[in-house]
């Protein structure tokens, strides 16, 4: 579990997260929402430790991140994955070698091991005869399936998403939430998926946290979206016509 | 005051790039990669300079010995001066801060840009030793290539000199051998050991700190190499005033 403790950060004077307070439960698909602007990709950046706070507290189970020092740091980023938007990998490595990375750098296991571990990760992201190529000779999709391959190879406890199905057509972003949610549940780790995409939002969508301007302006799941009030998450996720009539039949059903 | 900042983050930096070393099998790889890019890939462009300027000076200066008083062994000791004191060393490393140092920020920069960065930082590792470290040691190896460009101007000068009909190769073979001062060879050295850590550092310096996108990434090439240049005849001064008066 990870927990956000009224968490400030500002960058030259501008107040970007304001008082900020949350918790990403283990086991679940924990979905930050907002608007662009409305510091989703700061908090997440906060929480991965890529930014200092200014004040407030970020815990790992009961381990403050704020009070750890460079030795503890270094032990919990070995415990942490991350899917970049643009899926950050390696240009001059093969897919392979982008998977195996973390393990040349962080652990003693000999290349065969590391081969059999990547080929397992491989395996698991349905990855089929790419081993070899560069990321730039594959798709947008399969390159955020080797990120999240890349991301999970450690066995991290806590998987972070900085909008991972951007760029990709509906068909492919919904098996990228499926096979977040899935690796979520088997390995039992706690995700924290910043996302634009209200597909996922309902998909994945376990525990929602909706940022407003810098602010927390709801959480709930993605079935208490339908029954919320609150003005400004229903101007935000039933922007579009579509879920609109998705709320409409929705709130006729029930 | 925007200088001041950056001449602290730029120690800063250097601070960072010397702690938490990369484990020595990858860094190993590392340093053989940048080696290959920074120093062997440079030796074609850097000895066909080198030839044709030494020739270019060798011609300038027979052109200019008017006064048939003035021995021929004067274009080769002319020759064998302006390439060992500055041209190999000064000129050479200008030319490289183009080169060299709009690849390595360019390269560390698109890193930057694509979040490749961020990406070994969640993984715990020192960016600064990984990405920076690898260049200092391959520029280690600069020295040989300023020791390249040395032997191709003077022998530039020489095809010129001959081929020109400027001299005999007995003038100006005595006229590299005329009063050779072997400090001035140790001088040349010590100002590329300098010139090679500038060129390894400064340029990561605005490849790692650079932010925004793809059109940044050019923006900062061209800085870095604007400041690179700087530093080198900046450096060059002080260090000539320090080892040579």
């Amino acid at each position: 579990m990870i927990v956000v403790d009224k968490i400030c950060k500002t960058f030259h004077g501008v107040t970007v997260l304001n008082d900020v307070s949350t918790q990403f439960e283990k086991g679940k698909t924990n979905l930050i929402i907002g608007q662009s602007g409305s510091g989703k990709t700061v908090l997440l950046k906060c929480i991965l430790g890529l930014y200092s706070i200014d004040s407030g507290q970020i815990f790992f189970e009961d381990r403050s991140l704020q009070e750890m020092n460079n030795q503890e740091r270094s032990v919990l980023r070995q415990e942490m994955g991350m899917v970049f938007q643009g899926s950050a990998l390696f240009d001059s490595m093969t897919v392979e070698e982008n998977i195996m990375f973390p393990m040349r750098m962080l652990t003693q296991k000999s290349p065969e091991e590391m081969r059999s571990r990547a080929n397992e990760v491989i395996k698991r992201v349905n990855l089929i005869n790419s081993n070899q190529k560069l990321p730039s000779e594959i798709s947008g999709g399969m390159q955020k399936r080797v990120a999240i391959a890349r991301a999970i190879v450690m066995n991290p406890k806590y998987l972070f998403c900085d909008e991972p199905n951007s760029g990709l057509d509906p068909k492919t972003s919904t098996l990228i939430d499926n096979l977040i949610q899935e690796i979520t549940k088997e390995y039992e780790i706690t995700t924290v998926i910043n996302t634009h995409d209200m597909n996922s939002v309902m998909e994945i969508g376990e525990k929602v946290l909706f940022l407003e301007n810098g602010y927390k302006g709801w959480e709930g799941s993605n079935l208490e979206v339908f029954k919320t009030e609150n003005e400004a998450v229903g101007n935000f996720i039933y922007s579009s016509n579509l879920f609109q009539k998705v709320r409409e039949v929705y709130q006729k059903e029930n | 005051m925007i200088i001041l900042q950056n001449i602290g983050a730029y120690f800063i930096m250097l601070s960072k790039v010397f702690i938490r070393f990369t484990r020595w099998s990858v860094m190993k790889e590392l340093i053989l990669r940048e080696v290959d890019s920074l120093i062997i890939r440079s030796i074609g462009i850097v000895s066909f300079i080198s030839f044709f300027v030494g020739g270019v000076v060798a011609i300038q200066t027979a052109l200019n010995l008017n006064n048939p008083l003035l021995p021929k062994n004067l274009i080769g000791y002319a020759t064998r001066q302006s390439v060992i004191l500055e041209f190999a060393p000064t000129f050479i490393s200008v030319i490289m801060a183009g080169k060299v140092g709009s690849y390595i920020t360019s390269s560390i920069g698109t890193m930057r840009v694509t979040e490749q960065i961020d990406a070994l930082k969640v993984m715990g590792i020192n960016t600064y030793n990984y990405l920076i470290f690898p260049k200092i040691i391959a520029l280690l190896f600069y020295p040989f290539v300023i020791t390249i460009s040395m032997f191709l101007g003077i022998f530039g000068g020489y095809v010129a000199s001959i081929y020109g009909g400027f001299c005999s190769s007995g003038d100006f073979i005595e006229g590299i051998q005329l009063d050779f001062t072997p400090y001035h060879v140790r001088y040349a050295f010590i100002k590329t050991a300098f010139f090679a850590f500038i060129l390894a550092t400064v340029p990561s310096y605005h490849g790692y700190f650079l932010k925004g996108g793809a059109l940044e990434v050019g923006k900062a090439s061209t800085t870095s190499f604007v400041w690179t240049s700087v530093l080198i005849i900046v450096t060059n001064y002080i260090v000539t005033q320090l080892l040579l008066t």
